[in-house]
């Protein structure tokens, strides 16, 4: 039923794939690296794409949320277990293949961690999330933030998750068969697709959602949650809901990234990392998930490949101010694009004018 | 009696917005409630719907108690409002916002939405058929794909009444259905709440516009500063000394002003 | 503990917690006239104590200082201008995104117009290794100057509101902005003022504390974060709650760090800011019925 809906996704696999055989065929394969990265970044900002944009519902903690994830990942995978070897726990695991020792030290297996990263980030969500979701507004926004600067704090300031130089020389992560997310420069093309088959995978996720009775009580709470309510939709229930998936994306997507990097550092933690994925999904038009994919990927891109410099914290600060001013509704809109081009043109006419009298003067 | 209030009070502060109400409505009625601006109403409509807690006092829904509730719960046993300004969801279509109305007839959750699962299908085609048919019932099924903010004040009322009817309700809160509309529109709304009537919906309304009260109402409840000063037939009411003071000396006063 | 120590703890609370109390004093200053809380607050700390740094080495310290605050104000004039009068109707989320923004780009351009050193501005009395003592806990002579000039600034900024014309109206526009603008008060200048206002107490508070604290191009958004809650903790808008939650703030950090690491510190003060708008988002001094009928 309304298989419309994909017909998007179709063209985003093809443009997937298109972009692969380009590389391949112009020898630029090297181009692959940051893309596969932007694609994990983009996995965040769809998920809070779904939160923000849909539920209404800000957060400027979700680098927090990336950090769990990675961090749970690494740390689980790099750590050395033997000293545990005895216990029931590990037996078990060691028997059901889920954890293996080499060179003196016992491993556990990144299935585990990656299983434990993912209840961790659910328990976290759901503690934060209830009390942080009756707030609105400004508290809202301070209060997620305060959640990130925590977690960026606490990575920050313990032994075991690294300080300041956080973790590295984590494992690959070998899924099935061949396929291993790792960063070897051999693995590029298929750690491309595993990457993107991710974000294909969570975009039909989320547009599925948005398109339900879910996200239709999601959506209806961001227009008015009293009304909302007054429906009967439970708001608080979903809102939590909405913001424990959300986390469970950035989540995924700080675990994939610490495996595909081997390591992991507490700028990924940082709270401009929060701030840019807010700008990102603004700069997508908030409530529009392709919006949202699109300058996830385009913008991080940019932003990994350096393009930026040392602007580059300054070019999202500069992106958040733009969209406001010129195109709340994100540029990802023809309609909007036009409107922001005449909002720009008269104010740059209105500073013109200004100084171009000062410029007579003299 | 489909809704009992017994002695139900709420302050906020120093000020007792509603003090000790108590009045009952019988099913398949038309009650109303009128008074000066400020004498409570829509306080009482939230104290009903459970926006807000009173402090003290019940109110029987069905005979089941359901004064502290949250609001979803309530609306989910068959209570369903509009409001004073118009609360439609701006994000969203016309169509989607009645759709929401049908939130507590349907059941799929977060999981099945996100997997989008065959259990959904049906249910979102009579979701949507269900809607329609209400949109087509009140006249604006034209508007069906417009943006909600977009349509106007008028057709936003329509649009309000055809949400709250989507979700089945035994009792329909109106928080002054009339408010701003022309003499026109008032008889479009009072033709339309006769229609909800006769499809067996018990309705309690604030509303301003007299004649309109007179027209449609069989029972009236007055409230002034939060204190319930008359209970009666719209006949009795017109003629009860106590509200006619309350009325008439606030137009005497308002005579006099120029 | 002993005594000159727990003195010493307190003193050093106090210190910090006047800052934050400025801080949270310029955020209740901007949220009373425009609703908006402006995280580009703690950057004008940074932007006072660079540029005073900057200017004290062509002209005498209270000079510079000086023109460090008017230099501040008007950029704080200036983001009302450019950006906050921009924008149409706008939503709490909007605004929160700009001035988000806003204090990022600040931040980024302080750090390409001075780099990442840390700076300081020279001590205004003695020098680093000069002390009094005060009994028996040995204390910078700054430290008086931090508590003097924050006392002053919250004094007459209670003169300000209460005695002066212009005082008034911005507290007519904080109660009822449509009303103040009816009767004829320029609703668009007072919230200019107010920017220029917080943004001058900022300048000269990030001042005063840069000798002790020392100044680098980041240092506003800490100093921010900590101020905001000082403003919740205090009551959004309340000032005496500001000062109270800013001394109860100062002192809880000073104390803290005897018994945890240092580098738990910014942490505790961001778990007291959660707790706080979990438990009571109205404050210690703020009325619960009133912050319920806000929407933001």
């Amino acid at each position: 039923m309304d298989a419309g809906r994909y017909i998007p996704v179709l063209i985003l696999a093809a443009a997937v794939a298109a972009v692969q055989l380009f590389t391949l065929a112009t020898g630029s394969e090297y181009y692959l690296t940051q893309l596969t990265m932007s694609a994990y970044y983009a996995l965040v900002i769809i998920g809070l794409c779904t939160l923000m944009g849909y539920a209404g519902q800000i957060s400027l903690g979700h680098a927090g949320f990336f950090a769990i994830g990675g961090y749970t990942v690494s740390v689980m995978t790099t750590y050395d277990f033997s000293g545990f070897s005895g216990s029931a726990v590990m037996g078990l695991l060691g028997t059901l293949g889920l954890a293996s020792a080499s060179g003196g030290e016992l491993h556990l297996s990144p299935w585990v961690s990656l299983a434990a990263a993912l209840v961790i980030t659910v328990a976290v969500a759901f503690i934060i999330g209830i009390p942080i979701l009756k707030l609105k507004g400004h508290y809202l926004a301070m209060a997620s933030l305060g959640f990130g600067l925590i977690i960026y704090r606490i990575v920050l300031g313990t032994r075991i998750f690294g300080e300041a130089d956080g973790i590295s020389d984590v494992p690959g992560f070998a899924i099935a068969g061949g396929l291993r997310v790792s960063g070897s420069p051999e693995l590029r093309i298929q750690n491309y697709y595993i990457a993107w088959t991710l974000v294909i995978i969570g975009t039909v996720m989320l547009i599925n959602l948005v398109k339900s009775r879910a996200g239709r009580a999601l959506r209806s709470i961001h227009g008015s949650e009293e009304a909302a309510m007054a429906m009967g939709v439970n708001a608080s229930r979903y809102k939590l809901y909405v913001f424990v998936i959300s986390a469970v994306f950035a989540s995924l997507a700080g675990a994939f990234m610490a495996h595909l990097n081997g390591g992991i550092g507490p700028s990924e933690a940082d709270v401009m990392k929060s701030v840019k994925y807010v700008a990102i999904v603004a700069a997508g038009g908030m409530a529009n998930l392709w919006g949202a994919l699109t300058m996830g990927v385009l913008l991080n891109y940019i932003s990994l490949r350096g393009y930026l410099g040392s602007y580059d914290d300054a070019f999202f600060g500069a992106i958040l101010i733009a969209i406001m001013l010129f195109a709340p509704e994100g540029l990802i809109n023809p309609a909007v694009m036009k409107t922001a081009a005449v909002r720009a043109r008269s104010l740059i006419d209105s500073i013109k004018k200004k100084t171009g009298r000062g410029g007579h003067a003299s | 009696m489909l809704l009992e209030v017994k002695n139900v009070s709420r302050a906020f502060g120093g000020l007792r917005a509603v003090d000790d109400v108590s009045f009952s409505v019988p099913k398949n009625s038309i009650k109303a409630i009128i008074g000066p601006n400020g004498a409570g109403k829509t306080t009482l409509f939230n104290l009903i719907s459970g926006s807000l807690r009173p402090d003290s006092g019940r109110v029987f829904f069905n005979g089941r108690q359901i004064q502290g509730r949250p609001p979803h719960t309530i609306a989910a046993r068959g209570v369903s409002r509009t409001f004073q300004n118009i609360k439609l969801f701006h994000n969203m279509t016309v169509l989607e916002n009645v759709m929401v109305g049908r939130h507590t007839r349907s059941r799929s959750g977060f999981m099945a939405g996100i997997f989008n699962l065959p259990s959904c299908w049906r249910e979102e085609r009579e979701i949507e058929n269900r809607s329609r048919g209400i949109l087509d019932m009140l006249g604006v099924s034209g508007l069906a794909g417009m943006n909600a903010g977009n349509i106007a004040f008028g057709s936003q009322r329509i649009v309000e009444f055809a949400r709250a009817l989507a979700l089945e309700p035994e009792l329909l809160l109106l928080d002054e259905p009339a408010a701003g509309l022309n003499m026109h529109e008032t008889a479009e709304i009072a033709e339309i709440i006769r229609k909800i009537r006769e499809m067996g919906v018990t309705i309690l309304i604030i509303e301003h516009d007299m004649s309109l009260i007179m027209d449609i109402s069989d029972d009236i409840v007055v409230l002034s500063s939060g204190k319930m000063i008359a209970e009666g037939r719209p006949s009795d009411i017109q003629k009860n000394p106590e509200v006619i003071r309350i009325y008439l000396g606030e137009e005497d006063a308002q005579d006099q002003e120029p | 503990m002993a005594f000159e120590q727990v003195l010493q703890y307190i003193l050093s609370g106090v210190t910090n917690g006047s800052i934050y109390a400025i801080v949270a004093i310029g955020f209740n200053i901007v949220y009373n006239t425009t609703g908006i809380i402006n995280f580009a607050q703690g950057e004008f700390l940074m932007l006072g104590g660079m540029t005073a740094i900057s200017l004290s080495q062509f002209m005498p310290l209270p000079l510079a200082i000086l023109f460090a605050v008017i230099i501040t104000s008007l950029a704080g004039a200036m983001i009302d201008f450019v950006f906050i009068r921009r924008l149409r109707n706008p939503s709490v989320l909007m605004m929160i995104i700009v001035t988000i923004g806003l204090s990022i780009v600040i931040r980024e351009m302080a750090l390409h117009i001075w780099d990442e050193k840390v700076r300081s501005l020279p001590y205004f009395t003695g020098s680093e290794v000069t002390s009094i003592s005060i009994l028996g806990a040995y204390i910078s002579p700054q430290v008086l100057w931090v508590l003097g000039v924050c006392g002053l600034m919250v004094l007459l900024l209670g003169l300000f509101f209460r005695y002066t014309a212009t005082g008034r109206s911005m507290r007519a526009c904080s109660s009822n902005k449509t009303a103040a603008g009816l009767c004829g008060i320029n609703t668009g200048n007072m919230v200019t003022i107010s920017f220029m206002l917080s943004a001058a107490m900022g300048a000269l508070a990030g001042c005063v504390i840069s000798p002790i604290t020392q100044t680098q191009y980041d240092s506003g958004t800490s100093l921010a974060i900590k101020g905001f809650t000082v403003a919740i903790l205090g009551g959004m808008g309340n000032s005496t709650g500001a000062v109270v939650g800013g001394l109860l703030i100062g002192m809880l950090e000073s104390f803290s760090i005897s018994v945890l690491p240092m580098a738990y510190k910014d942490a505790i003060s961001l778990a007291i800011l959660i707790l706080i708008l979990f438990i009571r988002p109205s404050g210690l001094f703020g009325s619960r019925e009133e912050s319920a009928l806000k929407e933001f």
